[in-house]
């Protein structure tokens, strides 16, 4: 029988999904308005130039061609630069070094890709003759691209010496500097982390619209978050009042970081808009967003473990050159510091742990938040290096992290590197993986490979993230420069449906599946009478957007708490009706019922009663069933599993093939298991991407030569195995339904398993990433 | 499992040879022929001389999915008539990128005919290098094929079949200011040029 429940932990199929794969999603580019104008982003096509003179004279005599702005143009109109969010200050105390980001560069360029004009026409190919017709003078200068030696290159902006954002550390130096004194033995290792093109399915698009009669400004765009957008472009780069600023963020096709943050394509459109007093739509091609959405990883790192014999941890010691690329993007500053230092300590009681992070500018596309964003950085060093010390002390790699794991007891655990992990049972992750991987008959099936002159390995990540983004208090106190907390609105209507409007985003996620589930549940009342309402800052208060697997933590948790405020209110209309207290109406099941009495009132009749306010007390009670709340969670989420990748390399070609690859991870309670599931698929794609397939790569004069599906490798479905994905469950304890979020964790994980079984194959100490059949096979050879 | 990227091109590079059944100074002649050239080269669209050895171009030219008008500058370089000749090109069109390199002929006796040799060598950037570099090879390789069948086709038949010829598409505007030397330098140079925008574009 087919299971028809639709409340918390259903696996309810998506409601949203009926649309998208019919086809009748609306996407920013599927919104057309009446005498609509097409821009073209004129780009430089050099990693460092100045420009010497932009000739337009011939695009504005191309046919339907309606302007041709360039930097110079927003700077005179007092549009301001693109500010990054989050401030991070270096060791010394000082601030970092935030350089000029005008949304249109103006008397240089800094990365292949920038744009510096754009061309606004009749019609896209019109605007696309524009652009090609418009001369520019670029005198070119030589590249910095290489971020290890960046410090010692050119200085590329005139107040950032040395390329150097800022110089950050976390932790204590002296207390790890003692503890590896102490050490029997140091693990250590250079690592890579290579730099990722993020590649949603729907590119960027905006499509800026002016009303002269009333002065709003509306923006359609592809924002994870549209507040921020809305924020960002009243308060810094004032295009309007947010008063007179709506954003819209219709249907999103996947963003994975890339759409949090604020663009100059939709800067200018909106601005564009404005000034031409007419509509003005851009759609990004697939080339310009390998080019210019921001990029993510892109480390440098030298990591040490300091053991005792028996292979327990005693100090970790990070030192870590992040890759900022030519400017800072909206979070850039927070992703390698406050999202990749703090996660060091991963399942591990290491004592003394000590972080330093350099970040550094160089003339490549901004790097920001991708997919898990810093965690899955801090999760590949911590445990590529765990299992580097495992293999030094020959230490079975499953043993080695069970003796240094927090136990349950331990909780609330207070790491060296400022989170306090609320609850965890990192043993109960690490067994039921190591059942499904079937980790007894592993020797049995690598001696069969290796008879067939081929090699397998295992590789193991006991991931941890901090998500849930974030306690307002902590993330301020640490310079970010928004609160972090989330708003939801519950509208019940007249005739009890119910109008559910977050602050959350949904791009791909299933929020008006899962949230609906959580409203059902919390209101008994049908799933099919939840409506979910998000990304129009037209319709609802405020909202922080999605990232960082925050939507059901924070926004879920936002839910509840309106949805409380609903119940409360709608005993009092019953306690009013039965001539009663409120203390003495229960609710359950969609049912208000006075208690010790056959009384009660479905949802649908206090609704109504509600907006038929007959004889209300008015000054006691208002009419109508709407109540609103803003969430700030008491810390972040921390979810956590154990991933186990096993490989197989053919011993002549070095093609590897994931044979096997479980996932079991901690979520806490989770409201739609199906949906829990395909976000953790999609992240394990991600991760094994990374370490497999995917690599940005500029070559020594700062050309994007993996700029297309031809050469930078996307992973297909014939490149991953069947996953097995299974959870534990402790309940997060600080939010009202004991959940974690599930976005980022495959990606999280996934990667360093990779690497570790590939490696533990080879028998080699490490490889560089992606581990290309080329890399595998140059391996082979010189590990014989 | 696919492969990951096989990027790595460490710089581009592209040379050839062609056997032509005629004798060298014809082979010459008909390089510096503006009529023959236009014969053989698809998408030159103008090549007008700004000073001694330099010349204003545009040409229009696909590589995969990059298509798009180069306008550049080309520069005619050790001319030593009727052995060998260099070039050195830079190109650009904004949206599609630039291209930078440079070129070079060689035209040697032999007892078959003259073997033209080339070698160009060259850099692009934008577009061009973020998803036509891959292509760039294979696409310079079959156009300077096409060129050089078509050129040894015209040069190789019976010269009054080729006088018939060149007279049919003989449009090109008369250079009639410069001396036999310059225009052999503007001819061989639009060989040479295209050879080397073909391997850039």
């Amino acid at each position: 029988m087919a299971d028809t429940r639709t409340g918390i932990g259903a696996a309810v199929r998506r409601k949203e999904d009926a649309r998208f794969i019919t086809g009748a999603g609306r996407y920013t580019d599927d919104i057309d308005q009446a005498g609509q104008a097409y821009a073209v982003f004129l780009r430089s096509p050099h990693a460092r130039a100045t420009i010497g003179g932009i000739d337009a004279a011939a695009a504005l005599r191309v046919p339907g061609v309606a302007a041709v702005y360039t930097g110079a143009d927003l700077a005179a109109d007092g549009i301001g630069d693109l500010p990054c969010g989050w401030l991070v200050k270096s060791k010394d105390g000082s601030d970092m070094i935030q350089p000029p980001h005008p949304p249109l560069a103006v008397d240089r360029v800094n990365y292949v890709g920038e744009p510096y004009g754009v061309v606004i026409a009749d019609t896209l190919q019109a605007a696309r003759d524009g652009a090609e017709a418009v001369a520019t003078d670029f005198d070119e200068l030589p590249a910095v691209v290489e971020v290890a030696t960046a410090d010692q290159a050119d200085q590329i902006h005139e107040s950032v010496p040395n390329n150097q954002c800022y110089d950050w550390e976390l932790g204590d130096r002296a207390a790890t500097d003692a503890a590896f004194a102490a050490a029997d033995h140091v693990a250590s290792l250079d690592i890579v982390n290579n730099r990722l093109i993020p590649n949603a399915m729907e590119p960027r698009a905006a499509v800026g619209d002016y009303d002269a009669a009333s002065g709003v400004h509306t923006l359609y765009t592809t924002s994870q978050n549209p507040h921020l957008e809305r924020l960002v472009l009243a308060a810094f780069v004032q295009v309007a009042p947010e008063s007179r600023l709506r954003v819209v963020s219709p249907d999103v096709g996947g963003g994975f970081g890339s759409k949090i943050f604020v663009y100059a394509e939709e800067t200018a459109v909106i601005w564009a808009a404005g000034k031409l007093r007419r509509p003005v739509k851009w759609r990004a091609e697939r080339s310009e967003s390998f080019l210019a959405d921001a990029h993510g990883r892109d480390h440098v790192t030298k990591a040490e473990l300091a053991l005792s014999a028996d292979g327990t941890f005693l100090g970790l010691r990070v030192n870590t050159i992040a890759n900022m690329g030519a400017y800072l993007s909206t979070f850039a500053s927070s992703v390698p510091t406050y999202l990749y230092g703090t996660l060091m300590a991963g399942q591990y009681k290491t004592p003394a742990i000590h972080v330093e992070v350099r970040a550094i500018f160089t003339n490549t596309a901004p790097v920001d938040a991708y997919r898990g964003a810093g965690r899955p950085e801090a999760t590949y060093v911590v445990e590529r290096l765990v299992e580097t010390a495992a293999r030094e002390l020959s230490m079975d790699p499953a043993e080695i992290r069970r003796r240094n794991f927090i136990q349950p007891g331990d909780f609330p655990y207070e790491t060296p590197v400022a989170l306090t992990y609320d609850t965890g049972d990192y043993e109960a992750s690490l067994d039921k993986a190591l059942q499904h991987a079937d980790y007894q008959g592993f020797a049995a099936r690598r001696a069969a490979s290796e008879a067939n002159g081929n090699r397998r390995g295992i590789g193991f990540s006991s991931y941890i993230e901090a998500c849930g983004l974030a306690p307002s208090q902590v993330a301020l106190s640490l310079g970010a420069g928004v609160g972090l907390f989330e708003s939801a609105e519950v509208r019940v209507n007249v005739t009890g449906s119910v109008t559910v409007i977050t602050g959350s985003h949904s791009h791909g996620q299933g929020h008006e599946t899962t949230f609906a589930q959580v409203v059902s549940d919390q209101l008994g009342i049908p799933i099919d009478d939840v409506e979910v309402v998000h990304g129009d800052t037209g319709r609802s208060d405020y909202g922080l957007g999605t990232y960082g697997s925050r939507s059901i933590a924070v926004g879920g948790s936002a839910l509840t708490r309106a949805t409380e405020k609903i119940v409360a209110k709608g005993k009092k209309i019953v306690a009013h009706t039965f001539e009663t207290t409120d203390d003495d109406i229960d609710f359950e099941d969609g049912v208000f019922s006075e208690r010790e009495s056959n009384r009660s009132m479905t949802f649908a009749e206090v609704a109504f009663a509600s907006y038929v306010p007959a004889n209300f007390p008015l000054d006691e009670l208002e009419p109508g069933l709407s109540e609103k709340a803003f969430y700030d969670p008491g810390n972040f989420t921390y979810p956590a599993g154990t991933h186990i990748c096993e490989v197989e390399i053919d011993g002549e070609t070095g093609v590897p093939t994931i044979v096997a690859f479980v996932a079991v991870d901690d979520f806490g309670h989770i409201i739609n298991p199906m949906i829990v599931e395909g976000q953790v698929h999609g992240g394990l794609c991600q991760g094994i991407g990374q370490a497999l397939l995917e690599h940005g790569v500029y070559d020594e004069a700062g050309q994007l030569v993996t700029g297309s599906y031809m050469d930078y490798c996307m992973p297909r479905a014939d490149d991953v195995p069947s996953f097995t994905v299974d959870t534990t469950v402790t309940p997060c304890t600080h939010n009202p339904l004991g959940v974690k979020g599930c976005g980022e964790a495959g990606a999280i994980g996934a990667t360093a398993a990779v690497m570790n079984a590939v490696t533990d194959a080879l028998g080699v100490k490490s490889l560089a990433m992606p581990a290309t059949p080329e890399t595998i096979w140059k391996a082979l050879g010189s590990a014989a | 499992m696919r492969a990951g990227n096989l990027w790595g091109i460490p710089g581009l590079e592209q040379s050839g040879e062609y056997l032509i059944q005629a004798p060298r100074e014809r082979v010459w002649d008909a390089l510096n022929d503006p009529a023959v050239l236009r014969q053989c080269i698809q998408g030159c669209q103008r090549f007008d001389r700004i000073e001694d050895n330099r010349y204003a171009t545009e040409v229009k030219a696909k590589v995969g999915p990059v298509s798009a008008t180069f306008r550049g500058t080309v520069s005619l370089v050790d001319v030593k008539a009727p052995e060998s000749y260099g070039l050195e090109l830079a190109v650009n069109s904004g949206p599609a990128g630039f291209g930078r390199g440079t070129a070079s002929v060689t035209l040697s006796e032999t007892e078959q005919g003259t073997l033209l040799r080339y070698a160009a060598a060259g850099t692009v950037g934008g577009k061009l290098a973020q998803i036509g570099q891959r292509l760039i090879d294979a696409a310079a390789r079959k156009t300077a094929d096409g060129f050089f069948e078509t050129f040894a086709g015209i040069v190789g038949a019976d010269p009054a079949e080729a006088d018939a010829k060149q007279a049919t598409v003989d449009s090109a505007p008369a250079d009639s200011g410069d001396d036999r030397r310059k225009r052999l330098a503007w001819g061989v140079g639009l060989a040479l040029l295209f050879v080397a925008a073909l391997f850039l574009l």
